[in-house]
């Protein structure tokens, strides 16, 4: 009896999913309408937000096509390139917003330098202590390591940065000018929010390359086909894990830069929760995809933009944990392969 | 050892059974009494020293009952059925607003007395026998675990853990949200739901004395929720015990050890995971429920993911299957957590001349235990037999949990 549930069968499917898809336009749409002015400046807010997800994601998606591991502690590695981006940024290199652009915009890039590398080799301390021994240990080991490291993480970003919200800059400022470059429909546009945007694409474009044209890519292609077959091949496979967690850190201390520069502000424990929206962005656009990640990614940043931002019949932030939760639950229930993931048969 | 002891044949002429039950029966025993005999330990240390405030006082028992219950309830859906489920806190708060509902003023223009103890019926809302919530907050957070569990039980290992973790947030975002569900005040969002009737006998005080009419009415009510607890770990242990050994309890085993081989073998998959599902749902929200009662109230905030996350250490801490492990496992962390850093770290900084506050890094410290474990001894510190025969040469053909089905 019980076994019998939720195989609806692919016409229902369907219709659900469209009807699904025009509740949701005819909602964008009304608040378009009922606000435009509101909803541009929503819309923005959600790019980037998305791109910072994006970056997240990206190295949860690595390291699950890779390990099939979900890293429960990425988001506080991402965390912890937050705090090192205000360590480095406006305690050693003394930005604070008063400096002109041509100052500010390389010492960032010096920053952003710092913060990846930092993270990148903090995510292959993590895999050296605590996952490459479980490589052969029961699947749930390692997940639960990962939790553990997660608390462990958050714990040491508290002890050394301190368990309040800990701000860019003393006067809570961003390091950026707060003029506004150009207006799109009345909405102003801002350098901190143009600088997220500057740093994610490049940045982007770089990882596929690199995943698709290089040499350590191709490894990293095979390692996660077949982890025994490529190491028949040469492939040294604990140091292409390695690469890939370094590569995956890279992209969080990118995003801890970002994410502090926008928001200028950071704490203890936002890593955990960041980093399962994150998650659910990997999962929606198809785990190991990288398109998908940042597909994903670019999607969940607008639907938490909207459903914090916009005001025409909208649930509004108290429920957006909720609302992505969901999201993530009815993708891994209705469509486990996500948006853009081919259909495997083991993966539900 | 006992024929050390001088006691030769004799012990061994004693039946199994009892020679077994015995080290349980003991320790049951000293666990009953421990209300009476708190006062001399810590006065033998000298009750107003550091070192006496390691000693678990009467209240943080209570409380270590609640999680040793806890635990053992999520040890049916990891340890023996192997799903990992990292929203167990989802039926902890079933349970506990359950209490809420039932056993407050809450709804309060009704006025509906039902076998209540100790509440004056002029007192407005549902009032509901405390013991009955008991079992009705059971049955309500099985139900509602049935319900998680339908969806979700088909997902394989790690995905299930996501959206058990998922659903972990959002039911205390849901409760912390619910003074407004629709314009209804359901769950008093973020004040909570306070105060909670308290248990008691009612009338049966007549009969025999040494039942208080309600708890409240005695100066030792801490000792009263204690034993109490007690009952319901023992209730606890008793029904895991018995599950385990059941038909239920094999076919969970053969689910956790090779998934694919137990369906050839005609154990309905879905059935017996949500099976796991409910029972391990139903010790939850009895925990909440009792954990309610006794702090006589329940808030969103009580509901956290370091509350699912510490009882999985608790778990694993203990050896995952083995119900004895689990239970010293939740009584340690629980202690730990609740008064033994602290204390702990008292008697560092006293020594040390240190001031470092040790209660702070809590979770940090779990976080570590939680590694370490994984690292240097997954099967726990009092593993079951066959799980360590099981972590040392994994199950022929492949992974132990998930055999991608």
């Amino acid at each position: 009896m019980l076994a019998a549930l939720p195989r609806f069968s692919q016409q229902v499917n369907r219709v659900l999913t469209w009807v699904v898809v025009a509740l949701f336009l005819i909602w964008i749409v009304g608040n378009i309408l009922s606000a435009p002015e509101q909803f541009i400046s929503v819309l923005l807010l959600g790019i980037s937000l998305g791109a910072i997800y994006a970056l997240v994601a990206l190295g949860y998606t690595l390291v699950y096509g890779i390990i099939e591991l979900i890293n429960f502690a990425h988001g506080d590695v991402f965390m912890l390139g937050t705090m090192v981006t205000i360590t480095v940024a406006n305690g050693w290199l003394g930005l604070d917003g008063s400096q002109a652009w041509y100052v500010t915009t390389p010492l960032v890039l010096v920053t952003l330098l710092a913060a990846m590398a930092f993270c990148g080799g903090l995510n292959v301390a993590v895999e050296r202590v605590a996952y490459r021994p479980l490589r052969n240990a029961p699947k749930l080991a390692p997940l639960i390591t990962a939790i553990g490291m997660s608390f462990l993480l958050q714990n040491v970003g508290a002890a050394i940065w301190g368990f309040n919200e800990r701000p860019l800059t003393a006067t809570g400022d961003s390091i950026f000018p707060a003029d506004t470059l150009f207006s799109i429909g009345g909405v102003p546009y801002r350098a901190k929010s143009l600088i997220v945007v500057l740093i994610t694409i490049p940045v982007l474009l770089a990882l596929v390359y690199l995943v698709r044209n290089t040499k350590p890519g191709k490894a990293m292609r095979a390692v996660a086909q077949d982890m025994d077959a490529s190491r028949m091949m040469g492939i040294d496979v604990d140091r292409t894990i390695a690469f890939t967690f370094a590569l995956g850190g890279a992209l969080a201390g990118a995003a801890g830069l970002l994410f502090v520069m926008f928001q200028t502000s950071t704490r203890f424990d936002l890593g955990f929760q960041l980093g399962l929206y994150a998650f659910t962005a990997a999962v929606l656009g198809g785990i190991g995809n990288l398109t998908g990640a940042a597909l994903g990614a670019l999607l969940i940043g607008l639907i938490q933009a909207f459903n914090e931002g916009l005001s025409w019949h909208t649930p509004g932030s108290d429920w957006t944990e909720s609302i992505i939760f969901a999201i993530l639950i009815l993708v891994l229930v209705f469509r486990p392969q996500g948006l853009l993931g081919e259909a495997t048969a083991d993966r539900a | 050892m006992m024929e050390r002891l001088g006691l030769g044949d004799a012990w061994s002429r004693v039946p199994a059974r009892v020679r077994r039950g015995l080290l349980p029966l003991v320790v049951f025993l000293l666990l009953i009494f421990y209300p009476s005999y708190y006062g001399d330990i810590t006065s033998a240390i000298g009750s107003s020293s550091t070192e006496a405030q390691l000693v678990p006082t009467v209240p943080t028992m209570v409380i270590m009952t609640v999680y040793v219950i806890m635990a053992l309830g999520l040890n049916v859906v990891v340890g023996y059925a192997g799903l990992l489920d990292l929203g167990y806190v989802a039926f902890y708060a079933a349970g506990a607003y359950v209490a809420g509902w039932f056993a407050t003023q809450q709804f309060s223009p009704h006025n509906v007395h039902i076998l209540s103890v100790g509440v004056p019926s002029s007192i407005q809302g549902f009032h509901f026998n405390v013991w009955l919530l008991l079992i009705v907050a059971c049955l309500f957070a099985a139900v509602f675990g049935i319900i998680i569990g339908l969806p979700t039980l088909r997902l394989r290992g790690d995905y299930l853990a996501i959206v058990t973790l998922g659903f972990g947030e959002m039911v205390p975002q849901a409760v912390n949200n619910g003074d407004n569900w629709f314009g209804h005040n359901i769950t008093n969002g973020p004040n909570g739901l306070t105060p909670i009737d308290a248990l008691g006998f009612g009338a049966l005080h007549n009969e025999v004395s040494f039942f208080p009419s309600a708890y409240y009415n005695v100066t030792n009510a801490v000792s009263y929720y204690y034993w109490t607890g007690i009952a319901l770990v023992v209730f606890t242990l008793f029904c895991c015990i018995r599950i385990r050994d059941s038909r239920l309890g094999r076919a969970w085993i053969a689910i956790r050890e090779d998934e694919i081989a137990a369906a050839a073998m005609g154990v309905p998959l879905m059935r017996t995971k949500t099976w796991a599902y409910a029972i391990g749902a139903f010790f939850g929200g009895g925990a909440g429920c009792f954990y309610a009662i006794y702090k006589s109230s329940t808030f969103p905030g009580d509901f956290s993911l370091n509350i699912s996350i510490t009882v999985l250490a608790m778990v694993i801490l203990g050896g995952m299957g083995n119900v004895w492990g689990v239970c010293m496992g939740g009584a340690v962390l629980s202690y730990l957590n609740y008064q033994g850093l602290e204390a702990v770290g008292n008697n560092v900084n006293n020594l040390a001349g240190t001031s470092f506050n040790v209660p702070q890094y809590t979770y940090g410290i779990f976080g570590f235990i939680i590694v370490l474990m994984m690292l240097l001894r997954p099967e726990g510190l009092i593993p079951g037999r066959r799980r360590r025969v099981e972590l040392e040469l994994g199950v022929e053909g492949g992974s132990l949990y998930d055999a991608s089905a």
